[in-house]
């Protein structure tokens, strides 16, 4: 006991010390770098308070892909933008304020907990076996609350779209620039050997999520990273903006969920309801569509917007 | 039996953090950057060489010690592959 307690200390001070740390530093890269590492920490965290599902999240998208997106921006920002400029004090002390409440709220509810801590947990683990799901996290995600999941694969469409309306006007359309003139012998050999791998195991995470720690979530930014790489090493280029494949592989995983959730007002009486029996089929199409919207949508954030000079 | 597997996790797992800490110095002390990075992959490769090592024999099946085995192994292919790219991008500014 004394030993976790230890560790536990230990990464809270270290994750404190980071997160001071990152906001002090004057270099932007190494804020980034640390920003990373912090996910990392972070995911430690969550899984002392055996939240794996969460820790694995955070490890993927969190540090992994929140970090090499915030590395891209940095490349591709130029002299005079604002990512590279020191913001102003006000915007800063802002920023102090509203991080600092939210940090004062949460530090409050664990040292003043409720003296019954308000929960759905038993009704949730209750139902368990109706959603055909085993583990508990998915099926709170696919079938208590897939509405509040609809949305969050919809924020990042949004996101995309928010990033592909940087593009210039004359580039409209044209494909994103990602591999560098000469790619490096060593990357082309990862590229190479490590994509089908990790195309295998981006799969599985999405798979044994139904019953395990994993997901749609994890296994899409896995997959999206080993398309990075193949755009990255020019084994293939990033497709254009225009293609009708790449818009039909960013729909498909919400067209899907939508179809679903209408037709749960005509099956099973409610928005995103699922008919007895069904939900296990169901849940697994939706996954199987998210999966490929949501690598879609990481792959081509990271792949940024074409820039100045690139030609449909 | 089991004594002894446990030693030998001991053994071998401490071992992997004596390079760990190693590589952790020389990361922090060595003057160079092909220095630190020597000292960084050298840490990944056997630091948790010796650290997956020390857990296979605690592993609940194969398939288990196949895993953790296969993370060693990715983890050198990636680690060796940045080692490259590090030591790519300081040779171009070495000479401008």
């Amino acid at each position: 006991m004394t030993e976790t307690a230890f560790f536990d200390a230990l990464l809270v001070v270290t994750m404190i010390g980071l997160a001071i740390w990152m906001i002090v530093v004057r270099d932007v890269f190494a804020a980034i770098v640390g920003f990373m590492a912090f996910g990392l920490l972070l995911s430690l965290g969550w899984l002392r308070i055996e939240a794996p599902d969460v820790g694995l999240t955070e490890i993927a998208v969190g540090g992994g892909a929140t970090g090499v997106m915030l590395l891209r921006a940095r490349g591709l920002a130029r002299a005079g933008d604002a990512m590279n400029s020191v913001p102003s004090v006000p915007f800063r002390i802002l920023v102090g304020v509203l991080a600092g409440a939210v940090a004062l709220f949460l530090g409050a509810l664990v040292v003043f907990p409720p003296a019954v801590a308000p929960t759905l947990a038993p009704l949730a683990a209750e139902h368990l076996a109706s959603t055909g799901v085993g583990n508990p996290i998915t099926a709170v995600l696919m079938a208590y609350r897939a509405f509040d999941t609809f949305l969050e694969t919809v924020v990042v469409l949004l996101a995309l779209i928010g990033v592909w309306s940087l593009t210039p006007d004359g580039a409209w359309g044209a494909r994103p620039r990602v591999a560098s003139a000469d790619v490096p012998a060593p990357l082309l050999l990862l590229a190479q050997w490590l994509v089908p791998l990790g195309i295998v195991i981006g799969i599985y995470i999405t798979w044994v999520g139904a019953d395990e720690p994993g997901g749609k979530f994890q296994g899409a930014t896995i997959l999206a990273a080993m398309w990075m790489l193949v755009m990255m090493a020019g084994l293939r280029p990033a497709p254009a903006l225009s293609s009708r494949r790449l818009r039909i592989a960013l729909v498909v995983g919400p067209a899907i969920f939508i179809a679903i959730g209408v037709s749960g007002f005509h099956f099973a009486g409610a928005f995103l309801a699922y008919p007895d029996g069904l939900a296990k089929p169901l849940i697994l199409a939706i996954e199987a569509g998210l999966l490929i919207s949501i690598a879609a949508m990481l792959g081509m954030l990271l792949a940024g917007p074409p820039l100045e000079g690139d030609r449909p | 039996m089991s004594l002894l597997a446990d030693l030998f996790t001991v053994a071998a797992v401490t071992l992997g953090l004596v390079f760990f800490v190693a590589g952790t110095v020389g990361i922090i002390r060595f003057p160079d950057s092909l220095s630190r990075l020597h000292a960084l992959t050298k840490a990944d490769n056997l630091g948790l060489g010796f650290i997956v090592l020390g857990l296979l024999p605690q592993c609940a099946g194969v398939f288990d010690a196949l895993k953790l085995v296969f993370i060693w192994l990715l983890v050198q292919f990636a680690g060796a592959t940045g080692a490259q790219l590090v030591a790519r991008v300081l040779r171009r500014e070495e000479r401008p």
